[in-house]
């Protein structure tokens, strides 16, 4: 059924392509004003990044990019529409315009970033690929896989990094590849496979969804870089910085210490001029943007700043229980780093 | 001509049938013609690649079935091989075995004993009224994938070994005495040609029948046999063993292809058993009356009179079961076995994104693949068609 719909998909969106007129500067913020809402792609179900809750609502980090995003251009979090994509449907989705943002755990590489009429817009989560292995097998490094058999996930670049690293290492390994996370994460469990492998942040949260999650552990390499970040069409740039500068504007409301708790108070009463500018108490910056004035107050008290929106899907207090490590601001030892507002 | 030459006129019909077809012309080319160019314009707007230049880059992933050496080096265009020779694989083992299945049981569900009569139709109501995808998630998550890890593998006399890894058996490679083994097998299957000929023909003249059966095995045992002592044993075998994580060494059937092929051969042997029934079914009983009549047994009544009049009956529909089952392996995609759909029409397509292009190409290989299963199963329609004498 899967198959069915993601084929189907496909070439919708290709036809699409055949039948629809191109994209100018300035026509995805026309169109998402007009119909009200902002149409996002997100995964097909994965912890902490964008999986529905018991209610049905998408949630996780992925998510909430997109919630900023209607937050800055509406004032409301909620004029969001999400449609769950798997690993092969997204970037057709994206290019014949059936969503608006594509923040799906998508790797920014220069192939998809140049020959794909697509552009990332930025870094939500630093990743690297890992593996997943049952104790039982008593591996203790990647080094040892020799032989073993893996299961991936379609369509991504863990295929090709994978490979990448066994061969660098002249190691032999037989891949079974799979459309979706669940049937890979079947598949390990019922022994089809010795390893799964993935984005590390996602091997985490499959392993949270594992019958018995303590009888596997994750090794301890990450053999290659995963920037994980929102996409948008090229040929675009006005929607192309708004979603960029809402990402910008949640680090940067992380920076300054402004939460969603704080945020009103801030811009009625801030003495600091860098939150002064950011909030709109102080110039016009939205504006540039074709943004309203207080597009920055919006994302903080409706979606939260960057590290708000971390702890409340990955952080300690989720199963997840993911380190910031890179994901840290670039004054509090990670790599995350806004330009600033103004 | 007696009419009289008269001029263009549109209550001519002739004239009239004229302009309507070069209408419809011009509106299909212009249609096509729209669609090419709507698409390039907007391709090069959005600064998508496109063109055919992909097939030769490097596709740098792993496949798990390669029927011809595959490399992570090698280019996407082998890729595409590699993916369409595992659908053809499929195809063609789910071919034969449907059609052995299918007419067993058709027969069977025409078998005056009670018993088999009732397990026939069981099978056919039961396995073509689900879904076939619904059946090899089935067999693969239910079945294959239950089945113990490599080390509590299911061990056939230490030369096969079932396990969720798949069927591992033992692996053949050729080895000094395979030529005049493979020159030998030639002769006798010429042989034995010959020998049907000859008999066949002795059979129209005098009426004395041969047993080409016993003739044509004694024929293929004997010459292959005399090789094999002459010139050495045509084949070394290894076994697969037990090493790290897997089996190495020897052949090994992924439960992807098995859960697939079973799949869909149960599933399509359903409805074939049903088209063979009606086809027996539609040769009338005065044709098993006239051949009692002649003295003709059960058996060779069925075989010379009843199923060659059955098979004009039987073919066309037949036809159709072979092309569903072609189209029906795509359905492979849901359990990961890299045929054209998943490995092509997915894998590839996410990595180059060049998504108008492979799914052309996808598309036009199910249209050859059918198409030619189409002619082929035409050609051997007409062949049998009943010829008037």
């Amino acid at each position: 059924m899967k198959m069915l719909k993601s084929t189907l998909a496909v070439m919708t969106a290709a036809a699409a392509l055949g039948l629809s007129s191109f994209a100018q500067a300035g026509a995805t913020l026309d169109a998402v004003q007009k119909k009200g809402f902002v149409q996002c792609g997100v995964s097909d179900g994965l912890p902490g990044f964008s999986v529905p809750d018991a209610k049905g609502t998408i949630i996780g980090i992925d998510a909430d990019v997109c919630r900023a995003v209607a937050a800055a251009v509406f004032g409301d979090a909620t004029k969001v529409k999400f449609s769950q994509l798997n690993a092969k449907e997204r970037f057709t989705a994206l290019q014949s315009g059936e969503v608006d943002v594509l923040s799906r755990n998508t790797t920014w590489t220069s192939s998809r970033d140049a020959g794909m009429g697509l552009v990332f817009a930025g870094v939500t989560y630093y990743d690297g690929i890992g593996f997943l292995v049952n104790k039982k097998l008593g591996v203790s490094s990647a080094k040892e896989l020799d032989g073993a058999t893996i299961c991936i996930q379609a369509g991504t670049t863990t295929e090709l990094n994978v490979s990448d690293y066994f061969r660098a290492n002249g190691l032999k390994y037989t891949p079974i590849t799979f459309d979706t996370s669940d049937e890979s994460a079947k598949s390990l469990e019922s022994g089809r496979c010795d390893v799964l492998t993935s984005d590390k942040s996602q091997l985490y949260a499959q392993r949270s969804k594992l019958a018995s999650p303590t009888d596997y552990v994750v090794l301890p390499e990450t053999i290659s870089k995963e920037p994980l970040g929102p996409v948008v069409r090229k040929g675009d740039e006005e929607w192309f910085a708004i979603v960029k500068w809402t990402l910008f504007a949640m680090l940067n409301a992380e920076e300054m210490g402004v939460t969603s708790k704080n945020v009103e108070a801030e811009a009625k009463s801030t003495k600091n001029p860098d939150v002064a500018r950011m909030l709109g108490a102080d110039g016009e910056y939205g504006k540039d943007l074709k943004l309203p004035k207080d597009w920055v107050v919006k994302i903080v008290k409706e979606v939260g700043n960057y590290g708000e929106v971390f702890e409340r899907n990955l952080g300690k207090s989720t199963p997840l229980q993911i380190d910031r490590g890179l994901n840290a601001l670039w004054n509090q030892g990670g790599i995350q780093y806004a330009p600033p507002v103004r | 001509m007696h009419n009289p030459p008269r001029g263009l006129s549109l209550s001519d019909p002739r004239v009239r049938a004229w302009l309507f077809q070069i209408l419809t012309i011009i509106f299909v080319v212009g249609l096509g013609w729209y669609l090419f160019h709507n698409t390039q314009t907007n391709l090069q707007h959005r600064g998508i690649t496109s063109g055919f230049d992909f097939l030769e880059r490097s596709a740098g992933f792993g496949i798990a079935q390669h029927l011809i050496p595959y490399t992570e080096s090698d280019s996407y265009a082998r890729v595409f091989v590699i993916g369409l020779l595992n659908t053809l694989l499929v195809t063609f083992i789910g071919i034969v075995l449907a059609t052995l299945l299918g007419f067993i049981i058709g027969v069977a569900r025409l078998s005056p004993n009670w018993m088999i009569n009732k397990l026939a139709t069981v099978y056919v109501e039961t396995f073509r009224n689900i879904p076939p995808l619904l059946q090899i998630l089935f067999w693969y998550f239910a079945v294959f994938l239950t089945l113990p890890g490599p080390r509590g593998s299911i061990n056939i006399n230490d030369t096969f070994f079932i396990s969720n890894r798949g069927l591992n058996m033992p692996g053949a490679s050729a080895a000094e005495g395979f030529w005049p083994f493979a020159v030998a097998v030639l002769l006798a299957i010429a042989a034995v040609v010959f020998m049907v000929r000859w008999a066949n023909r002795r059979f129209e003249a005098t009426g004395e029948p041969f047993h080409k059966f016993w003739a044509a095995l004694g024929l293929l045992l004997v010459i292959p046999g005399l090789s094999v002592l002459l010139f050495g044993n045509p084949l070394s075998w290894e076994l697969p063993e037990l090493k790290g994580f897997n089996f190495a060494g020897g052949w090994v059937l992924i439960p992807e292809l098995l859960a697939l092929t079973l799949a869909l051969t149960i599933y399509t042997a359903a409805f074939i058993a049903e088209i063979v029934r009606s086809g027996i079914r539609s040769v009338s009983h005065g044709q098993t009356e006239a051949a009692r009549s002649l003295g003709l047994r059960e058996g060779p009544t069925l075989r010379k009179v009843i199923i060659p009049q059955a098979m004009r009956v039987i073919i066309p529909p037949l036809t159709s079961q072979y092309l569903n089952l072609a189209k029906n392996s795509s359905l492979a995609a849901g359990i990961g076995y890299p045929e054209m759909v998943s490995l092509f029409a997915g894998t590839v397509l996410n990595q180059t994104g060049q998504a108008i292009e492979v799914i052309a190409i996808t598309m036009s290989v199910y249209l050859a693949i059918s198409i030619s299963i189409s002619l082929l199963m035409n050609w051997y329609n007409k062949r049998i068609a009943l010829i008037e004498r």
